[in-house]
Protein backbone atom coordinates (compact mmCIF):
# COMPACT_ATOMS: atom_id res chain seq x y z
CA UNK A 1 0.00 0.00 0.00
CA UNK A 2 2.98 2.49 1.38
CA UNK A 3 4.68 1.23 -2.11
CA UNK A 4 1.25 2.10 -4.24
CA UNK A 5 1.65 5.99 -3.04
CA UNK A 6 5.41 5.94 -3.03
CA UNK A 7 4.97 5.93 -7.07
CA UNK A 8 4.97 10.06 -7.78
CA UNK A 9 2.17 10.11 -10.04
CA UNK A 10 -0.08 8.20 -7.63
CA UNK A 11 0.78 10.65 -5.03
CA UNK A 12 0.66 13.36 -6.79
CA UNK A 13 -2.35 12.49 -7.78
CA UNK A 14 -3.72 11.58 -4.32
CA UNK A 15 -2.46 15.36 -3.06
CA UNK A 16 -4.21 16.63 -5.64
CA UNK A 17 -7.00 14.88 -4.78
CA UNK A 18 -6.82 16.16 -1.18
CA UNK A 19 -6.22 19.73 -2.10
CA UNK A 20 -9.71 19.59 -4.59
CA UNK A 21 -11.78 17.69 -1.73
CA UNK A 22 -10.57 20.41 1.15
CA UNK A 23 -10.86 23.34 -1.44
CA UNK A 24 -14.11 22.04 -2.63
CA UNK A 25 -15.64 20.95 0.97
CA UNK A 26 -14.30 24.85 2.36
CA UNK A 27 -16.42 27.06 -0.52
CA UNK A 28 -19.14 24.83 0.16
CA UNK A 29 -19.07 25.14 4.16
CA UNK A 30 -17.93 29.00 3.37
CA UNK A 31 -21.05 29.79 0.74
CA UNK A 32 -23.58 28.01 3.56
CA UNK A 33 -22.48 30.52 6.04
CA UNK A 34 -22.17 32.80 3.59
CA UNK A 35 -26.18 33.11 3.17
CA UNK A 36 -26.60 33.02 6.85
CA UNK A 37 -24.43 35.95 7.34
CA UNK A 38 -25.88 37.67 4.47
CA UNK A 39 -29.52 37.24 6.11
CA UNK A 40 -27.85 38.33 10.15
CA UNK A 41 -26.26 41.58 7.93
CA UNK A 42 -29.04 42.86 5.95
CA UNK A 43 -31.44 42.00 8.75
CA UNK A 44 -29.12 43.91 11.35
CA UNK A 45 -28.97 47.19 8.68
CA UNK A 46 -32.83 47.26 8.31
CA UNK A 47 -33.15 47.04 11.87
CA UNK A 48 -34.44 43.70 11.77
CA UNK A 49 -33.03 40.38 13.94
CA UNK A 50 -32.67 37.79 10.88
CA UNK A 51 -32.70 34.14 11.49
CA UNK A 52 -33.51 33.10 15.05
CA UNK A 53 -35.29 30.25 15.30
CA UNK A 54 -32.94 27.18 14.44
CA UNK A 55 -30.64 26.67 16.96
CA UNK A 56 -28.41 29.10 18.57
CA UNK A 57 -28.74 32.87 16.97
CA UNK A 58 -30.20 30.97 14.37
CA UNK A 59 -27.11 29.20 13.01
CA UNK A 60 -28.13 26.14 12.25
CA UNK A 61 -30.30 27.82 9.34
CA UNK A 62 -28.13 27.16 6.09
CA UNK A 63 -28.44 23.19 7.03
CA UNK A 64 -32.16 23.50 7.40
CA UNK A 65 -32.09 24.92 4.33
CA UNK A 66 -30.37 22.97 2.89
CA UNK A 67 -32.15 19.77 4.03
CA UNK A 68 -35.34 21.35 2.70
CA UNK A 69 -33.78 21.86 -0.84
CA UNK A 70 -32.29 18.40 -0.68
CA UNK A 71 -35.92 16.77 0.26
CA UNK A 72 -37.90 18.71 -1.71
CA UNK A 73 -39.27 17.35 -5.87
CA UNK A 74 -37.02 18.68 -8.23
CA UNK A 75 -39.86 19.70 -11.19
CA UNK A 76 -39.25 20.29 -14.77
CA UNK A 77 -41.54 21.71 -17.04
CA UNK A 78 -43.07 19.82 -19.35
CA UNK A 79 -42.33 22.22 -22.62
CA UNK A 80 -38.41 22.31 -21.76
CA UNK A 81 -35.53 20.87 -23.00
CA UNK A 82 -34.75 18.01 -20.25
CA UNK A 83 -31.34 18.09 -21.20
CA UNK A 84 -29.97 21.35 -21.32
CA UNK A 85 -32.38 21.97 -18.44
CA UNK A 86 -30.91 20.37 -16.17
CA UNK A 87 -27.07 21.05 -17.72
CA UNK A 88 -27.60 24.55 -16.85
CA UNK A 89 -27.13 24.56 -13.07
CA UNK A 90 -24.76 21.99 -12.86
CA UNK A 91 -22.27 23.78 -15.20
CA UNK A 92 -23.04 26.93 -13.27
CA UNK A 93 -22.28 25.21 -10.05
CA UNK A 94 -19.25 23.48 -11.57
CA UNK A 95 -17.56 26.41 -13.64
CA UNK A 96 -17.85 28.83 -10.02
CA UNK A 97 -16.05 25.68 -8.53
CA UNK A 98 -13.17 24.89 -10.55
CA UNK A 99 -12.02 28.54 -10.53
CA UNK A 100 -10.94 28.30 -7.32
CA UNK A 101 -7.97 26.09 -8.39
CA UNK A 102 -5.63 29.09 -9.22
CA UNK A 103 -6.56 30.99 -6.45
CA UNK A 104 -3.32 31.42 -4.43
CA UNK A 105 -4.31 31.31 -0.49
CA UNK A 106 -1.09 31.53 1.07
CA UNK A 107 2.68 31.24 -0.61
CA UNK A 108 2.61 28.23 -2.09
CA UNK A 109 -0.90 27.24 -1.42
CA UNK A 110 -2.53 26.95 -4.67
CA UNK A 111 -3.80 23.91 -6.26
CA UNK A 112 -2.70 24.56 -9.85
CA UNK A 113 -0.12 27.27 -9.89
CA UNK A 114 -0.09 27.91 -13.86
CA UNK A 115 1.38 31.05 -15.55
CA UNK A 116 -1.66 32.46 -17.00
CA UNK A 117 -3.61 31.78 -13.97
CA UNK A 118 -5.54 35.66 -14.35
CA UNK A 119 -6.76 34.51 -17.91
CA UNK A 120 -7.88 30.78 -16.65
CA UNK A 121 -9.98 32.92 -14.46
CA UNK A 122 -11.45 35.56 -16.35
CA UNK A 123 -12.27 32.97 -19.28
CA UNK A 124 -14.46 30.96 -16.40
CA UNK A 125 -15.75 33.44 -14.80
CA UNK A 126 -17.27 34.31 -18.71
CA UNK A 127 -18.51 30.94 -19.41
CA UNK A 128 -20.88 31.33 -16.51
CA UNK A 129 -22.87 33.48 -18.86
CA UNK A 130 -23.52 29.91 -20.99
CA UNK A 131 -25.15 28.20 -17.83
CA UNK A 132 -27.57 31.31 -17.22
CA UNK A 133 -28.41 31.20 -20.99
CA UNK A 134 -28.98 27.42 -21.09
CA UNK A 135 -31.23 28.25 -18.22
CA UNK A 136 -33.13 30.65 -20.01
CA UNK A 137 -33.43 29.24 -23.06
CA UNK A 138 -34.30 25.31 -21.62
CA UNK A 139 -37.21 26.56 -19.02
CA UNK A 140 -39.11 27.36 -22.36
CA UNK A 141 -40.47 30.49 -20.05
CA UNK A 142 -40.51 33.88 -20.86
CA UNK A 143 -39.63 35.52 -17.33
CA UNK A 144 -36.79 32.70 -17.57
CA UNK A 145 -35.96 34.04 -21.44
CA UNK A 146 -35.92 37.55 -20.31
CA UNK A 147 -34.13 36.69 -17.63
CA UNK A 148 -31.14 34.76 -19.85
CA UNK A 149 -31.40 37.27 -22.41
CA UNK A 150 -30.08 40.29 -19.83
CA UNK A 151 -28.19 38.36 -17.76
CA UNK A 152 -26.02 37.61 -20.79
CA UNK A 153 -25.89 41.48 -22.23
CA UNK A 154 -25.10 42.51 -18.46
CA UNK A 155 -22.34 39.89 -18.17
CA UNK A 156 -20.93 40.48 -21.28
CA UNK A 157 -20.96 44.14 -21.01
CA UNK A 158 -19.24 44.17 -17.72
CA UNK A 159 -16.43 41.51 -19.12
CA UNK A 160 -15.45 44.40 -21.22
CA UNK A 161 -14.90 46.88 -18.68
CA UNK A 162 -13.39 43.92 -15.93
CA UNK A 163 -10.60 42.83 -18.71
CA UNK A 164 -9.72 46.21 -19.15
CA UNK A 165 -9.07 47.06 -15.03
CA UNK A 166 -7.05 43.80 -15.17
CA UNK A 167 -4.69 45.14 -18.14
CA UNK A 168 -3.81 47.79 -15.78
CA UNK A 169 -3.45 45.60 -12.93
CA UNK A 170 -1.21 43.27 -15.35
CA UNK A 171 1.03 46.88 -16.69
CA UNK A 172 1.65 46.88 -12.89
CA UNK A 173 2.97 43.95 -11.76
CA UNK A 174 3.91 42.39 -15.30
CA UNK A 175 2.94 38.95 -14.63
CA UNK A 176 -0.43 36.47 -15.57
CA UNK A 177 0.49 34.68 -12.54
CA UNK A 178 -1.72 35.05 -9.85
CA UNK A 179 0.79 34.75 -7.04
CA UNK A 180 3.53 36.73 -8.45
CA UNK A 181 0.82 39.44 -9.16
CA UNK A 182 0.39 39.41 -5.34
CA UNK A 183 4.46 39.56 -4.66
CA UNK A 184 4.84 42.13 -6.74
CA UNK A 185 6.21 45.42 -5.90
CA UNK A 186 3.91 48.02 -5.84
CA UNK A 187 5.05 51.65 -5.32
CA UNK A 188 2.63 54.03 -3.46
CA UNK A 189 1.76 55.96 -6.76
CA UNK A 190 0.96 52.77 -8.45
CA UNK A 191 -1.82 51.86 -5.66
CA UNK A 192 -2.77 55.39 -6.32
CA UNK A 193 -3.55 54.97 -10.18
CA UNK A 194 -4.64 51.72 -9.09
CA UNK A 195 -7.87 52.65 -6.63
CA UNK A 196 -10.11 54.09 -8.78
CA UNK A 197 -9.92 50.86 -10.95
CA UNK A 198 -10.66 49.08 -7.53
CA UNK A 199 -13.39 50.85 -7.04
CA UNK A 200 -14.67 50.12 -10.85
CA UNK A 201 -13.78 46.43 -10.35
CA UNK A 202 -16.01 45.91 -7.24
CA UNK A 203 -19.12 47.70 -8.97
CA UNK A 204 -18.49 45.70 -12.01
CA UNK A 205 -17.66 42.13 -9.94
CA UNK A 206 -21.50 43.00 -8.91
CA UNK A 207 -22.83 43.06 -12.20
CA UNK A 208 -20.46 39.86 -13.39
CA UNK A 209 -21.92 38.01 -10.14
CA UNK A 210 -25.99 39.43 -10.73
CA UNK A 211 -25.82 40.82 -7.44
CA UNK A 212 -27.78 43.65 -6.25
CA UNK A 213 -27.95 46.35 -7.62
CA UNK A 214 -27.49 44.95 -10.77
CA UNK A 215 -29.86 42.09 -10.14
CA UNK A 216 -31.87 42.17 -12.96
CA UNK A 217 -31.61 38.82 -14.43
CA UNK A 218 -33.48 37.64 -11.20
CA UNK A 219 -35.56 40.64 -10.72
CA UNK A 220 -38.22 39.66 -8.64
CA UNK A 221 -40.32 42.43 -8.86
CA UNK A 222 -40.30 42.37 -12.89
CA UNK A 223 -39.94 38.67 -13.86
CA UNK A 224 -40.31 37.24 -10.93
CA UNK A 225 -36.67 35.20 -11.00
CA UNK A 226 -35.29 35.80 -14.36
CA UNK A 227 -33.34 32.51 -15.87
CA UNK A 228 -34.23 30.36 -12.38
CA UNK A 229 -37.93 30.88 -11.79
CA UNK A 230 -38.42 27.34 -13.46
CA UNK A 231 -35.85 25.37 -11.02
CA UNK A 232 -36.74 23.87 -8.10
CA UNK A 233 -35.26 21.67 -5.70
CA UNK A 234 -31.79 20.73 -6.22
CA UNK A 235 -31.49 22.38 -9.36
CA UNK A 236 -32.61 25.93 -7.56
CA UNK A 237 -29.72 25.12 -5.05
CA UNK A 238 -27.15 24.33 -7.87
CA UNK A 239 -27.92 27.75 -8.74
CA UNK A 240 -27.92 29.37 -5.49
CA UNK A 241 -24.93 27.44 -4.29
CA UNK A 242 -23.20 28.56 -7.78
CA UNK A 243 -23.84 32.58 -7.73
CA UNK A 244 -22.87 32.57 -3.79
CA UNK A 245 -19.98 30.94 -4.29
CA UNK A 246 -19.22 33.11 -7.61
CA UNK A 247 -19.27 35.80 -5.51
CA UNK A 248 -16.76 34.46 -3.25
CA UNK A 249 -14.52 33.73 -6.26
CA UNK A 250 -15.24 37.45 -7.24
CA UNK A 251 -14.26 38.61 -3.73
CA UNK A 252 -11.00 36.15 -3.61
CA UNK A 253 -10.21 37.69 -6.77
CA UNK A 254 -9.98 41.56 -6.08
CA UNK A 255 -8.26 40.22 -3.06
CA UNK A 256 -5.40 38.44 -5.23
CA UNK A 257 -5.85 41.69 -8.00
CA UNK A 258 -5.86 44.27 -5.58
CA UNK A 259 -5.67 43.93 -2.24
CA UNK A 260 -2.23 42.20 -2.07
CA UNK A 261 -3.49 38.32 -1.28
CA UNK A 262 -1.84 36.72 1.71
CA UNK A 263 0.41 39.77 2.74
CA UNK A 264 -0.04 41.58 5.76
CA UNK A 265 -2.53 44.77 4.97
CA UNK A 266 -0.45 48.33 4.24
CA UNK A 267 2.78 46.63 3.69
CA UNK A 268 3.24 46.53 7.27
CA UNK A 269 6.10 43.63 7.86
CA UNK A 270 5.44 43.61 11.51
CA UNK A 271 2.03 41.28 11.40
CA UNK A 272 3.83 39.19 8.98
CA UNK A 273 3.44 36.95 11.72
CA UNK A 274 -0.24 36.22 11.13
CA UNK A 275 -0.31 33.21 8.58
CA UNK A 276 -0.98 34.09 5.18
CA UNK A 277 -3.97 32.62 4.69
CA UNK A 278 -5.36 34.31 8.02
CA UNK A 279 -4.84 37.52 5.99
CA UNK A 280 -6.19 36.72 2.80
CA UNK A 281 -9.25 35.30 4.47
CA UNK A 282 -9.84 38.52 6.18
CA UNK A 283 -9.34 40.65 2.94
CA UNK A 284 -11.76 38.36 1.41
CA UNK A 285 -14.32 38.34 3.80
CA UNK A 286 -14.22 42.04 3.70
CA UNK A 287 -15.33 42.29 -0.20
CA UNK A 288 -18.02 39.81 0.77
CA UNK A 289 -19.23 42.17 3.20
CA UNK A 290 -19.19 44.51 0.48
CA UNK A 291 -21.52 42.83 -1.55
CA UNK A 292 -24.04 42.55 1.34
CA UNK A 293 -23.78 45.93 2.17
CA UNK A 294 -24.37 47.14 -1.09
CA UNK A 295 -27.10 45.06 -1.25
CA UNK A 296 -29.09 46.27 2.04
CA UNK A 297 -28.06 49.82 1.03
CA UNK A 298 -28.91 50.20 -3.03
CA UNK A 299 -31.91 49.86 -5.08
CA UNK A 300 -31.80 47.97 -8.50
CA UNK A 301 -30.98 49.70 -11.43
CA UNK A 302 -33.03 49.95 -14.38
CA UNK A 303 -32.00 48.39 -17.71
CA UNK A 304 -30.66 50.82 -19.99
CA UNK A 305 -28.94 52.73 -16.53
CA UNK A 306 -27.40 49.26 -16.46
CA UNK A 307 -26.15 49.43 -20.10
CA UNK A 308 -25.77 53.43 -19.93
CA UNK A 309 -23.43 52.82 -16.75
CA UNK A 310 -21.15 49.66 -18.50
CA UNK A 311 -20.74 51.24 -21.93
CA UNK A 312 -20.71 54.72 -21.49
CA UNK A 313 -19.17 54.95 -18.20
CA UNK A 314 -17.09 52.32 -17.25
CA UNK A 315 -15.78 51.48 -20.81
CA UNK A 316 -14.32 54.99 -21.59
CA UNK A 317 -13.11 55.22 -17.71
CA UNK A 318 -11.36 52.11 -18.11
CA UNK A 319 -9.91 52.40 -21.62
CA UNK A 320 -8.67 55.94 -20.61
CA UNK A 321 -6.91 54.62 -17.67
CA UNK A 322 -5.11 51.79 -19.38
CA UNK A 323 -3.85 54.45 -21.65
CA UNK A 324 -3.23 56.43 -18.51
CA UNK A 325 -0.68 53.56 -16.67
CA UNK A 326 1.00 52.40 -19.65
CA UNK A 327 2.21 55.98 -20.27
CA UNK A 328 2.71 57.01 -16.65
CA UNK A 329 5.08 53.66 -16.57
CA UNK A 330 6.78 54.35 -19.70
CA UNK A 331 7.36 57.90 -18.51
CA UNK A 332 8.82 57.29 -15.31
CA UNK A 333 10.55 54.05 -16.75
CA UNK A 334 8.69 51.95 -13.93
CA UNK A 335 7.46 49.06 -16.21
CA UNK A 336 8.01 45.85 -14.63
CA UNK A 337 10.00 42.71 -16.13
CA UNK B 1 -20.32 70.24 -13.32
CA UNK B 2 -20.85 69.72 -9.29
CA UNK B 3 -23.13 67.46 -10.17
CA UNK B 4 -20.99 65.49 -12.37
CA UNK B 5 -17.86 65.78 -9.96
CA UNK B 6 -20.43 64.08 -7.12
CA UNK B 7 -21.65 61.44 -9.49
CA UNK B 8 -18.32 60.44 -10.22
CA UNK B 9 -17.19 60.65 -6.50
CA UNK B 10 -20.27 58.52 -5.65
CA UNK B 11 -20.76 60.75 -2.58
CA UNK B 12 -24.11 60.01 -2.50
CA UNK B 13 -23.66 56.05 -2.82
CA UNK B 14 -21.08 56.68 -0.09
CA UNK B 15 -23.51 58.49 2.35
CA UNK B 16 -25.99 55.74 1.65
CA UNK B 17 -23.54 52.94 2.69
CA UNK B 18 -22.25 54.68 5.86
CA UNK B 19 -26.12 54.96 6.60
CA UNK B 20 -26.53 51.22 6.02
CA UNK B 21 -23.30 50.81 8.42
CA UNK B 22 -24.89 53.30 11.32
CA UNK B 23 -28.29 51.20 11.02
CA UNK B 24 -26.38 48.09 11.74
CA UNK B 25 -24.44 49.07 14.70
CA UNK B 26 -26.10 51.97 16.31
CA UNK B 27 -29.76 51.37 15.69
CA UNK B 28 -31.51 49.27 18.08
CA UNK B 29 -33.72 46.14 16.84
CA UNK B 30 -37.47 46.98 16.17
CA UNK B 31 -38.52 43.31 15.22
CA UNK B 32 -38.86 41.17 18.65
CA UNK B 33 -38.42 37.00 18.80
CA UNK B 34 -42.28 36.62 18.66
CA UNK B 35 -43.10 33.30 20.27
CA UNK B 36 -40.34 33.72 23.16
CA UNK B 37 -41.23 37.74 23.33
CA UNK B 38 -44.02 39.42 22.91
CA UNK B 39 -45.38 43.09 22.12
CA UNK B 40 -46.79 45.15 24.98
CA UNK B 41 -50.80 45.07 24.90
CA UNK B 42 -53.26 47.85 26.22
CA UNK B 43 -56.26 46.24 28.49
CA UNK B 44 -58.52 47.53 26.11
CA UNK B 45 -57.01 44.71 23.99
CA UNK B 46 -59.82 42.94 21.95
CA UNK B 47 -58.62 39.27 21.63
CA UNK B 48 -60.43 35.88 22.37
CA UNK B 49 -63.68 35.88 24.39
CA UNK B 50 -64.88 34.55 27.76
CA UNK B 51 -67.46 34.22 30.15
CA UNK B 52 -66.95 35.37 33.27
CA UNK B 53 -68.47 34.25 37.02
CA UNK B 54 -68.22 36.13 40.02
CA UNK B 55 -66.22 35.39 42.65
CA UNK B 56 -68.50 32.80 44.37
CA UNK B 57 -69.11 30.53 41.45
CA UNK B 58 -72.31 31.77 39.94
CA UNK B 59 -71.82 32.80 36.37
CA UNK B 60 -72.33 36.61 35.68
CA UNK B 61 -74.38 36.05 32.35
CA UNK B 62 -78.50 37.28 32.93
CA UNK B 63 -79.58 36.00 29.43
CA UNK B 64 -80.12 39.74 28.54
CA UNK B 65 -79.74 39.23 24.93
CA UNK B 66 -77.99 42.69 24.93
CA UNK B 67 -74.70 41.47 23.11
CA UNK B 68 -76.75 39.25 20.63
CA UNK B 69 -78.76 42.11 19.27
CA UNK B 70 -76.01 44.36 19.07
CA UNK B 71 -73.32 42.05 17.37
CA UNK B 72 -72.96 43.28 13.86
CA UNK B 73 -71.61 40.42 12.75
CA UNK B 74 -74.23 38.07 13.71
CA UNK B 75 -71.69 35.77 15.60
CA UNK B 76 -73.56 35.35 19.26
CA UNK B 77 -76.31 32.89 19.64
CA UNK B 78 -78.37 32.35 22.88
CA UNK B 79 -81.60 30.15 24.10
CA UNK B 80 -82.25 30.17 27.59
CA UNK B 81 -85.02 29.17 30.24
CA UNK B 82 -85.33 29.70 33.88
CA UNK B 83 -83.11 27.61 36.10
CA UNK B 84 -84.68 25.44 39.40
CA UNK B 85 -84.18 28.06 41.48
CA UNK B 86 -86.40 30.45 38.93
CA UNK B 87 -83.41 32.44 38.16
CA UNK B 88 -82.92 33.74 34.38
CA UNK B 89 -79.93 31.87 32.49
CA UNK B 90 -78.87 30.90 29.51
CA UNK B 91 -78.74 26.87 28.14
CA UNK B 92 -76.74 28.47 25.28
CA UNK B 93 -74.23 30.54 24.57
CA UNK B 94 -72.47 30.07 21.06
CA UNK B 95 -69.71 32.33 19.23
CA UNK B 96 -68.88 31.65 15.75
CA UNK B 97 -65.36 32.69 16.17
CA UNK B 98 -65.05 32.96 12.42
CA UNK B 99 -67.96 35.24 12.34
CA UNK B 100 -67.11 37.88 14.89
CA UNK B 101 -64.84 41.01 13.63
CA UNK B 102 -63.30 41.22 17.16
CA UNK B 103 -65.67 44.75 17.51
CA UNK B 104 -65.90 44.75 21.38
CA UNK B 105 -69.75 45.55 20.90
CA UNK B 106 -70.18 42.87 22.88
CA UNK B 107 -68.46 43.88 26.20
CA UNK B 108 -69.42 47.56 25.77
CA UNK B 109 -73.27 46.26 25.69
CA UNK B 110 -72.85 43.81 28.46
CA UNK B 111 -74.74 45.11 31.33
CA UNK B 112 -72.94 42.70 34.30
CA UNK B 113 -69.19 42.95 32.54
CA UNK B 114 -70.22 38.65 31.90
CA UNK B 115 -69.00 38.50 28.08
CA UNK B 116 -65.48 40.30 27.46
CA UNK B 117 -62.64 40.24 25.58
CA UNK B 118 -59.59 39.06 26.80
CA UNK B 119 -55.83 39.46 26.23
CA UNK B 120 -55.58 36.03 24.27
CA UNK B 121 -55.11 36.45 20.62
CA UNK B 122 -53.00 32.53 20.05
CA UNK B 123 -55.95 30.55 19.36
CA UNK B 124 -55.49 29.18 16.08
CA UNK B 125 -57.01 26.04 15.77
CA UNK B 126 -56.29 22.91 12.86
CA UNK B 127 -60.33 22.84 12.14
CA UNK B 128 -62.68 25.64 11.47
CA UNK B 129 -65.27 23.54 13.97
CA UNK B 130 -63.11 24.20 16.68
CA UNK B 131 -63.77 27.75 16.37
CA UNK B 132 -67.58 27.52 17.24
CA UNK B 133 -67.36 28.41 20.81
CA UNK B 134 -69.82 27.57 23.09
CA UNK B 135 -70.86 28.31 26.62
CA UNK B 136 -68.57 25.14 28.17
CA UNK B 137 -65.59 26.80 26.30
CA UNK B 138 -66.28 30.27 27.07
CA UNK B 139 -67.18 29.80 30.95
CA UNK B 140 -63.40 28.04 30.25
CA UNK B 141 -61.73 30.52 29.21
CA UNK B 142 -63.24 32.87 31.85
CA UNK B 143 -61.64 30.70 34.54
CA UNK B 144 -58.78 30.47 33.27
CA UNK B 145 -57.82 34.28 32.24
CA UNK B 146 -59.89 35.73 35.10
CA UNK B 147 -57.09 37.18 36.76
CA UNK B 148 -55.87 39.04 33.78
CA UNK B 149 -59.40 39.79 32.75
CA UNK B 150 -60.04 41.46 36.16
CA UNK B 151 -57.44 43.58 36.16
CA UNK B 152 -57.53 44.49 32.66
CA UNK B 153 -61.16 45.73 33.83
CA UNK B 154 -60.19 47.42 36.57
CA UNK B 155 -57.28 49.38 34.66
CA UNK B 156 -59.85 50.43 32.03
CA UNK B 157 -62.81 51.55 34.53
CA UNK B 158 -61.94 55.14 34.84
CA UNK B 159 -62.12 55.90 31.09
CA UNK B 160 -65.78 54.52 31.19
Amino acid sequence: MLEFFANPYVSWTAWTLLYTVLIVGGVLFVVAYYTYAERKIMGAMQRRQGPMTVGPFGLLQPIADGIKLFSKETIIPSGAHRVVFLLAPMMLFALSLIAWAVIPFDKGWVLANINVGILYLFAVSSMTVYGVIMAGWASNSRYAFLGGLRSAAQMVSYEVSMGLIIVCVLLCTGSLNLQEIVLADRPFWMQVLLFPMFIVFLISILAETNRAPFDLPEGESEITGGFMVEYSAMTYALFFLGEYSAMILMSAMTTTLFLGGWLPPFGITALAFVPGIIWFAMKTLLIMFVFIWARATLPRFRYDQLMRLGWKVFLPLTLFWVVLTAGLLLTFDALPG
Amino acid sequence: MDGFARSFLLSEIVKGFLLTLKYMFFMPRVTINYPHEKGPISPRFRGEHALRRYPNGEERCITCKLCEAICPALAITIEAEPREDGSRRTTRYDIDMTKCIYCGLCEEACPVDAIVEGPNFEFATETREELFYNKDKLLDNGDRWEAQLAANLAADAPYR
